[in-house]
């Protein structure tokens, strides 16, 4: 069964994402939100870490999470695709279950 | 697709419990059902009437209460985390002797048994915390 | 309707009150007859050490809780090998009995649950 995973957490700050990585698998996708959405930008020590995940799982980012802290998609690694709140609930129904790494 | 919705952060403090009412309304627009939220841990205090944020703020209990109104959803406080906290309704004043109740109207407050059981009847639970 | 419920645990004891949460809702699932596992990785690996005494902290031992989950039937518990051996940690040194996985058994064991209980 796939998995949406979301992280709430900026990578500088907390293993959350790291602890994610470790356990998410080819066919699941990890949704970035509020302090998360911090490990979507290019140019962190992060972005090899989220491209090399890239290649078997999906990535997504809250946009509006993303403009509330001054950020745009132009930003954004490229392939992350960029969701609004009535996306992330598409997103809860396309895989079977959430796991949200607090 | 019928949803339960786990907050387990009070407002202001954290965004989770922004982001939790963010998303419910999200769903209920896209006519899935929330069949219930229940609150837990810190997220009970998503459910006091008495706070009084400043007139430019969002009133967080509020926005809830009139969600509850509007869609007719179920807002569960978790009793033991209530009781701790000093989140109350009339029947908890008197059953505890206290002298005040601060429930928001929309939310009630039962046990932890009314999260698994919305699990149980439900296609998806999502958490939102810290 | 029976579920197959992981209840997923990362977080320290007593630092935050989400251990003891956990096991709250363990016991409240158990009584709804739900399939239930129990998973601790990262730090959440120090909720199940031995020898834990909370007297000068004045909080409540919820430790003993972990042995008493067979009592109702609770007897999957599963912890990362990985997250014991970065913290030091040996089967011996908790207060219970547990089945260790490696990482990509506890990926595969997420997979095969229908939903998942973090905290």
């Amino acid at each position: 069964m796939s998995i949406l995973h979301t992280v709430n957490k900026s990578p500088f700050e907390k293993n959350n994402l790291e602890s994610c990585l470790r356990y998410a698998k080819l066919g699941s996708a990890v949704l970035l939100i509020e302090d998360g959405i911090y490990a979507a930008l290019k140019d962190t020590r992060f972005e090899k870490e989220v491209a090399t995940a890239m290649k078997d799982v999906s990535f997504y980012c809250l946009e509006p999470d993303l403009k509330a802290r001054g950020f745009s998609a132009a930003k954004i690694i490229d392939g992350i695709k960029m969701v609004d709140y009535a996306g992330f609930v598409d997103l809860t129904i396309k895989y079977d279950k959430v796991q949200a790494w607090l | 697709m019928k949803f339960v919705i786990q907050v387990n952060e009070g407002p202001y403090q954290h965004q989770t419990a922004d982001s939790a009412y963010q998303f419910t309304r999200a769903a209920l627009v896209r006519g899935h059902e929330v069949l219930r939220v229940f609150f837990y841990h810190d997220g009970v205090n998503n459910g006091t009437r008495l706070a009084s944020p400043p007139q430019d703020d969002r009133n967080v209990a509020k926005r809830w209460s009139a969600l509850a109104t509007e869609h007719d959803i179920d807002l569960v406080v978790c009793v033991a985390a209530a009781q701790r906290r000093g989140i109350l309704d009339e029947s908890e004043m008197k059953r505890l002797g206290k002298d005040a109740h601060n429930l928001a109207p929309g939310f009630r407050i039962s046990g932890l048994g009314q999260l698994i059981e919305g699990v149980v009847f439900s296609d998806r639970l999502v958490v939102f915390g810290d | 309707m029976i579920k197959k419920c992981l209840y997923l645990n990362r977080r320290a004891p007593y630092g935050t009150s989400y251990a003891l949460e956990a096991i709250d809702t363990v016991l409240i699932g158990s009584a709804f007859d739900q399939d239930i596992s129990l998973l601790f990785i990262d730090d959440g690996v120090f909720q199940l050490k031995r020898d834990q005494d909370t007297t000068d902290v004045e909080m409540k031992n919820f430790s003993p809780a972990y042995s008493a989950f067979e009592m109702y039937d609770v007897e999957k518990l599963y912890v990362s090998k990985e997250a014991m051996a970065a913290r030091g940690l040996k089967k011996r040194d908790l207060i219970v009995d547990v089945e260790v996985l490696s990482d990509s058994a506890i990926s595969d064991l997420m997979d095969e649950h229908d939903v998942i209980f973090s905290f």
